[in-house]
């Protein structure tokens, strides 16, 4: 195979060599679903590869390039999480409910990403309904971590995640509701962006907590990531909840002065993880020091720990509503052998949701209920403002905060499926920043026992491209990212 | 907090989802894990504090009601489980 053929090589590159007519959209998309359909035997990241779509796509494409057609996403492959609508093909966001679903109408970011010339090649495994930190909770089985196959890709975009690590593809798309971009980025020794809530549309997307999630780039270099963002953020109609402020081209401007540089590094953010772990990330931190940033430890986030209780009763609730939806009647699966209306509802949903969604129906549903609404929903949205006026209040002083993105690297499949608080823990990272809104992103920063580790770097509201500067500037000065697991 | 099988029977079916009787020990146990730990927020005084449901502070989004294309009624019903007649069907719903 030619060695250009692969998607070691980023995007972009590929983009610019199929604009120059060193080898056609065609020739990629087939090499592309060689390696996948091969990976995946052992990974698993795929519900659906799309071979058939993707071929007919490219060889629409290849035409439209001799034409003389520049569109700036133009021939290349990209995988994009099975949460995200595909017009005419199963989206099944990892559950046995949806398992024969095809939706009527593209979600906006998919028309954006097709619009743009690129070729969806195939929708990406994820834990059901986004729930869960470790792809394990999906009705096609568990993905497995392309650095060590017994071990969980982290979730809920694991899909997404480990097929960039394993250089399936270089490029793909996840959503972030707690940590579901960051987490397995971070696991899978990979970059990945949780956008500003409103940045990027959430138009048909399989909803599970509308006032947390957003869908964000994930790659294996930050000029790809730059681009995609680029490309799936702004305002749309459809999403009343998008902000309709201008999108800057990122990877257009990806260089940084460092020395300006004022980062906070939370109080005992360290507290709890590993000494290893710990030095990991101050040596990353090192880095930005070592070239003039300002850094200032033990800064003051009191509200951090009331996030994960906080989230764990917001997302839930918000989920026992949102998935209300799933009925037997409009779509989805249906136990139609039940002639009594209630017990069909509820065969069908019985049947349909998995252990985990359940879990979090029952809690969110529990948290609504009458006598228990103001203990704990409504007490948390007021935690929810005490954690945004604390993120307010630090950014009036610091540019970026950062963090690991998980309190360790990738844990075993298996390992922490009895003990869902465990679970949950996993994620103390990266969920105050989705209660919070702000944009925030993992790096790859380095390994422990030959497992990625992931440094968080937080922005102020709608400063994606800070931390994307950020990012280049730490990709230039590492190495981290280049390394890719044997496959 | 503990909640009790009979808890968990009352929340499923408040969310209406059939839950095996031989499962309902380990969700009680699950949850109550869960609220136990969720205790913590009660040591977070909130007594002035307002609630804010989501985080960018949009409020009533408006735009002027004009006729756009729709899915065809085909569309719509290509995933109902079962439709007659340009309408979906559900068992029935009084006596």
């Amino acid at each position: 195979m030619d060695a250009m053929l692969n998607n070691t090589t980023p995007a972009h590159i590929h983009i610019q060599n199929i604009k120059d007519k060193q080898y056609s959209s065609y020739e990629l998309i087939q090499s592309t679903l060689q390696h996948l359909h091969d990976q995946d035997e052992q990974i698993n990241a795929y519900i659906n590869i799309l071979d058939d779509y993707a071929l007919a796509r490219a060889k629409k494409l290849d035409e439209q390039i001799s034409a003389g057609s520049d569109l700036p996403l133009a021939g290349v492959p990209i995988a994009v999480k099975d949460m995200l609508a595909l017009k005419n093909y199963p989206t099944t966001a990892g559950s046995k409910t949806l398992e024969n679903f095809s939706p009527t109408y593209n979600s906006s970011v998919v028309s954006k990403l097709e619009a743009a010339g690129a070729i969806i090649i195939g929708k990406t495994s994820c834990d059901e309904f986004a729930m869960g930190s470790s792809n394990e909770h999906a009705f096609t089985g568990p993905v497995h971590n392309p650095w060590d196959i017994e071990r969980v890709p982290g979730g809920s975009s694991g899909g997404s995640a480990a097929t960039v690590a394993a250089r399936g593809v270089a490029w793909s798309i996840g959503t972030d509701t707690g940590g579901s971009i960051r987490q397995p980025a971070s696991f899978n020794g990979i970059y990945g962006m949780k956008p500003t809530y409103g940045r990027v549309s959430r138009f048909g997307v399989v909803a599970f907590a509308s006032s947390l999630e957003q869908v964000g780039p994930m790659a294996h270099n930050v000029y790809d990531l730059s681009l995609l963002m680029h490309v799936i953020a702004g305002h749309d109609s459809k999403d009343s909840t998008t902000l309709n402020v201008d999108v800057p081209r990122y990877h257009e401007s990806l260089d940084s002065d460092i020395a300006a540089l004022k980062i906070a590094i939370p109080k005992n953010i360290f507290d709890g993880i590993d000494d290893v772990m710990k030095e990991k990330i101050q040596s990353a931190i090192d880095v930005f020091r070592k070239h003039g940033a300002k850094i200032t430890e033990n800064v003051a986030i009191d509200s951090w720990k009331s996030a994960l209780p906080a989230y764990y009763l917001i997302a839930p609730s918000e989920a026992s509503a949102n998935l209300s939806r799933y009925d037997g009647f409009r779509y989805g699966l249906a136990k139609l052998d039940e002639s009594d209306l209630w017990q069909r509802l509820e065969d069908t949903r019985g049947s349909g949701f998995g252990r985990e969604v359940k879990r979090r129906i029952l809690l969110g549903t529990y948290a609504l209920s009458a006598g228990y609404y103001d203990a704990y929903y409504n007490k948390a949205l007021k935690l929810r403002t005490l954690i945004k006026a604390d993120f307010d209040q630090v950014f009036k002083q610091f540019d970026v905060i950062m963090t690991p993105t998980t309190p360790s690297p990738a844990f075993k499949i298996g390992e922490r499926l009895q003990d869902p608080l465990e679970m949950y823990m996993s994620d103390f990272y990266t969920i105050p920043i989705n209660i919070a809104g702000n944009p925030a992103i993992s790096i790859p920063c380095g390994f422990i026992d030959n497992l990625p580790v992931g440094l968080q770097i937080i922005g102020k509201h709608l400063d994606e491209q800070q931390l994307l500067q950020l990012a280049a500037f730490y990709e230039s000065e590492t190495e981290w990212n280049e390394m890719a697991p044997q496959f | 907090m503990s909640l009790s099988e009979k808890d968990i029977e009352y929340v499923a079916k408040l969310a209406r989802i059939s839950i095996d009787k031989k499962d309902l020990n380990d969700f009680a146990d699950d949850l109550s894990v869960c609220l136990d730990y969720f205790a913590l927020i009660n040591e977070i005084d909130t007594s002035n504090v307002s609630p804010t449901s989501q985080s960018n502070n949009l409020m009533n989004v408006m735009r002027e009601d004009e006729i756009k294309d729709n899915m065809q009624i085909d569309e719509v019903l290509s995933n109902a489980p079962e439709h007659i007649d340009g309408f979906i069907k559900i068992p029935k719903v009084m006596d």
